[in-house]
């Protein structure tokens, strides 16, 4: 077994896929920190990521993506937390890794995801004022029409 | 752009040219770099192109010590209560050169995140455009920046 | 490449490929809308819908009770002299706010500071004033305009960028690119790396106050510009390496173009070493500055030259090599002092193995295509079109609808000139992708700034904090 094997066998509920040759563990979402916990202290010590996608019409409708490396040897691992539309609340993982800190808070104002037990969960990227989440699919991108005068015409 | 007051007359027209002309030999910009365009902004005012020719190498950090502001980069909708902010401490006359896309109209970034061009905001004499702007194309919108002045100054305007 | 529904991911073929509701065009909320105000008058009003100043913070830092303390002392404190005197504690603490507008943020990025005389007790930064909406954007552009985007995310590095996106559609797609294609784009990767860290020592040089770097730290960055404007067709933002390959082939004369550039870049950067690594008030600034302990790369997710100058060895290009750069003979330079001064001395030396491998590259240039011969994806030379209809057609779909990715989802790094450069792309089978994320290595060292910078001066902030090499389009996206 691979060590990405061995780290999900101990992970409570995960499961184990392939994406493109590189794996990927599902974990459930009350299980999460200890997951992360489990591959940390397997030797994914260095957090790289953490994001958020939405997939609408799929059920859980978002997922938090969490992206862990190990250094010696070079080794990454992708845990995918799937997470329900309508509560949409994770545990945070800033008590084991403090670099999701921002990535946490990034989550949040860009999906409105909460993650619980965050120090200081606010807008990060948007101003403070901003009304909704502007990258969740039930949102439009925003554009404002570009005006043209052949198209404004009179029809 | 303020000028001495009322139109000229025989008395105050060669003032006012004068004037115009000394305004446009040494424009301080103040730093406003927000992206992409202040890299070539910077590189504009490095040796090999240089805005030094023009007297305006210093790039005064306090607005109050400028009199051009060229918005260089795309301006996100946080940013433009900033952006106000520091065109108003600017003391008159104060000019505004829009240096690329992102400035003139919002450029590629059609979205909710930018400000669909920084004439929304703050008035604007030159737009730049460019994604971005080589150095050469913003010596010339200064250059143009500098004509309009001393035409202005001529009209009376 | 087929690519079942994962029982991990699930159907993604099965989402909506209409993956925005309502239509595109629409107006976005009336607290975001500027309205056009006739402004040509000096002296005008700002817009009435401009938003408030975000101060947010400036309570929130203090979560002890030197509150009143403070408020009293900025006059917000209302205290009846006679009945009750605020007594001020021993240290004064100020709060005061750097940026966003800052000769030396390194772009918009604002910092609250918490100062106890000229020693930094805490700082906060407050990102987001460069936020342009990228990641929503990419899911509004095919992949094949996907480069555009990208690459004025870290605009020091774009060609870094357009490769991790172009890499990661390439293995959702599952092809394979010539090998002259994969030398090209290493070549000019490196090259911008080069660039970058020039442009780098020119500015961090002027925050801490060589004046001269600024000035003279451009010129062999010039060299490099004109060798890309010369085939990519831009400065900067060039659009250049895309998926499939590359967009055009090297233009005549590059070998000697090459050599210039080396021999230049050698030239300047044996000056800029002559002028700092022993010039003493350069050492008194950096030696010691804006240490980061080993435990602090680890949680942060601090990659690049400043892990590498606090030890911890670890670049992308070795770890999981990409695009064949594991055939070019190079060393990645580590130092353990972890300060300002080390991380000096890994990027002079990055930019030598750097025109290394440019050299390798330069020697070894394999004969073929630029780019990938599977019409789907590379559109046809402009020649055929006129030849044949199936030509045409290709050339047509590729450019308005774009070519249609597998479903699947994958994370792709590279190494650019900060750190590991990550993007998380999925596709749920259409021409645009269905999610598109960054992981910029910026947004992780400006995160690291207060780890890097308590109980520092403030000079010694300006100085790790340029040494941070953060770019705000990478942290704001």
């Amino acid at each position: 077994m691979t060590r990405v094997e061995t780290v999900a066998a101990s992970m409570e509920g995960a499961v184990v896929a392939d994406s493109l040759g590189q794996t990927v563990v599902r974990v459930p979402r009350e299980s999460l920190v200890t997951a992360v916990t489990a591959a940390r202290d397997a030797g994914f010590t260095m957090f790289i990521d953490l994001c958020a996608v939405d997939y609408l019409t799929r059920d859980p409708r978002f997922e938090v993506v969490v992206g862990l490396l190990s250094l010696d040897p070079p080794e990454r691992i992708r845990l995918l937390v799937g997470v329900p539309g309508d509560d949409a609340s994770v545990p945070s993982i800033t008590g084991v890794f403090a670099g999701a800190d921002f990535y946490e808070r990034e989550a949040f104002d860009l999906f409105g995801i909460d993650f619980a037990g965050h120090p200081d969960l606010t807008r990060i990227l948007l101003p403070d004022d901003w009304q909704g989440h502007p990258l969740r699919k039930d949102t439009p991108v925003g554009s404002v029409p570009v005006q043209f005068k052949e198209a404004n015409r009179a029809t | 752009m303020a000028q001495p007051a009322g139109p000229p007359n025989f008395l105050t027209a060669s003032l006012n040219r004068a004037v115009a002309w000394a305004r446009t030999r040494s424009m301080w910009p103040a730093s406003f770099g927000l992206a992409c365009c202040a890299i070539e902004m910077m590189a504009t005012g490095a040796a090999h192109n240089d805005l030094s020719r023009f007297g305006m190498e210093v790039f005064r950090a306090s607005p109050r010590q400028a009199d051009l502001m060229i918005v260089a980069g795309r301006v996100s909708q946080k940013m433009a209560p900033v952006l106000r902010q520091v065109y108003d401490q600017m003391a008159e006359p104060k000019w505004v050169i829009s240096m690329g896309a992102c400035a003139s109209t919002g450029g590629m970034f059609n979205n909710y995140a930018l400000v669909q061009g920084v004439d929304q905001v703050v008035p604007v004499d030159v737009y730049v455009p460019g994604c971005p702007p080589g150095p050469q194309s913003l010596m010339h919108g200064i250059l143009t920046l500098q004509e309009q002045i001393k035409a202005a100054a001529r009209s009376g305007r | 490449m087929s690519n079942p529904p994962d029982v991990v991911t699930g159907d993604l073929e099965a989402l909506p490929s209409t993956q925005h509701a309502p239509a595109e065009t629409s107006v976005p909320p009336a607290s975001s809308r500027r309205t056009v105000h006739d402004l040509w008058m000096s002296g005008t009003e700002a817009p009435s819908d401009m938003g408030r100043f975000t101060d947010e913070g400036a309570q929130e830092m203090l979560a002890d009770d030197s509150g009143t303390v403070l408020a009293g002392q900025m006059g917000t404190l209302v205290v009846d002299d006679y009945e009750r005197r605020v007594e001020p504690s021993g240290d004064e603490i100020q709060i005061i706010n750097m940026g966003p507008q800052h000769p030396a943020t390194h772009g918009v990025l604002r910092l609250q500071i918490e100062l106890d005389g000229e020693t930094i007790r805490r700082v906060k930064p407050i990102i987001g004033y460069l936020h342009t909406g990228m990641e929503k954007t990419a899911e509004a552009l095919s992949f094949m305009q996907g480069p555009t985007n990208v690459t004025r995310m870290d605009y020091l590095s774009p060609l870094h960028n357009e490769l991790c996106f172009s890499l990661a559609t390439e293995r959702l797609l599952g092809i394979e690119v010539p090998e002259r294609a994969d030398a090209i784009r290493v070549m000019m990767t490196e090259l911008n790396r080069v660039a970058s860290h020039l442009l780098w020592s020119a500015t961090t040089g002027l925050d801490i106050g060589a004046l001269s770097m600024m000035i003279y730290g451009w010129r062999e960055r010039e060299l490099v510009l004109a060798f890309f404007e010369k085939t990519t067709g831009l400065r900067m933002n060039h659009n250049y390496i895309r998926p499939g390959g590359v967009a055009a082939d090297l233009p005549d004369g590059w070998e000697e173009d090459v050599d210039g550039i080396i021999s230049g870049v050698l030239t300047g950067l044996a000056d800029y070493e002559s002028l700092l690594l022993d010039n003493p008030v350069f050492l008194e600034r950096t030696k010691g500055v804006g240490v980061l302990a080993p435990e602090e790369i680890h949680a942060y997710g601090i990659t690049g030259p400043l892990a590498r100058a606090s030890g911890i060895g670890y670049d992308v290009r070795t770890a999981f090599p990409y695009s064949g750069i594991e055939q070019y003979d190079f060393e990645v330079p580590v130092f353990s002092g972890g300060d300002v001064y080390d991380r000096f001395l890994v990027r002079f030396e990055e930019i030598r193995q750097s025109l290394r491998i440019v050299k390798q590259a330069r020697d070894t240039m394999p004969r073929g295509d630029y780019r990938t011969e599977d019409r789907k994806v590379t559109p046809p030379p402009r020649a055929r079109i006129d030849q044949s209809m199936e030509a045409l057609i290709h050339h047509f779909k590729i450019f308005t609808e774009g070519f249609k990715v597998p479903a699947g989802e994958t994370y792709q790094a590279v190494e650019s000139a900060r750190g590991e450069l990550g993007m998380y792309l999925v596709s749920n089978g259409d021409a645009k992708p269905w999610r598109l994320h960054v992981r910029g290595p910026s947004f992780a060292h400006v995160q690291a700034l207060p780890a890097m910078l308590t109980d520092s001066l403030i000079a010694d902030m300006i100085a790790a904090l340029a040494s941070a090499d953060p770019v705000m389009g990478d942290v704001d996206r």
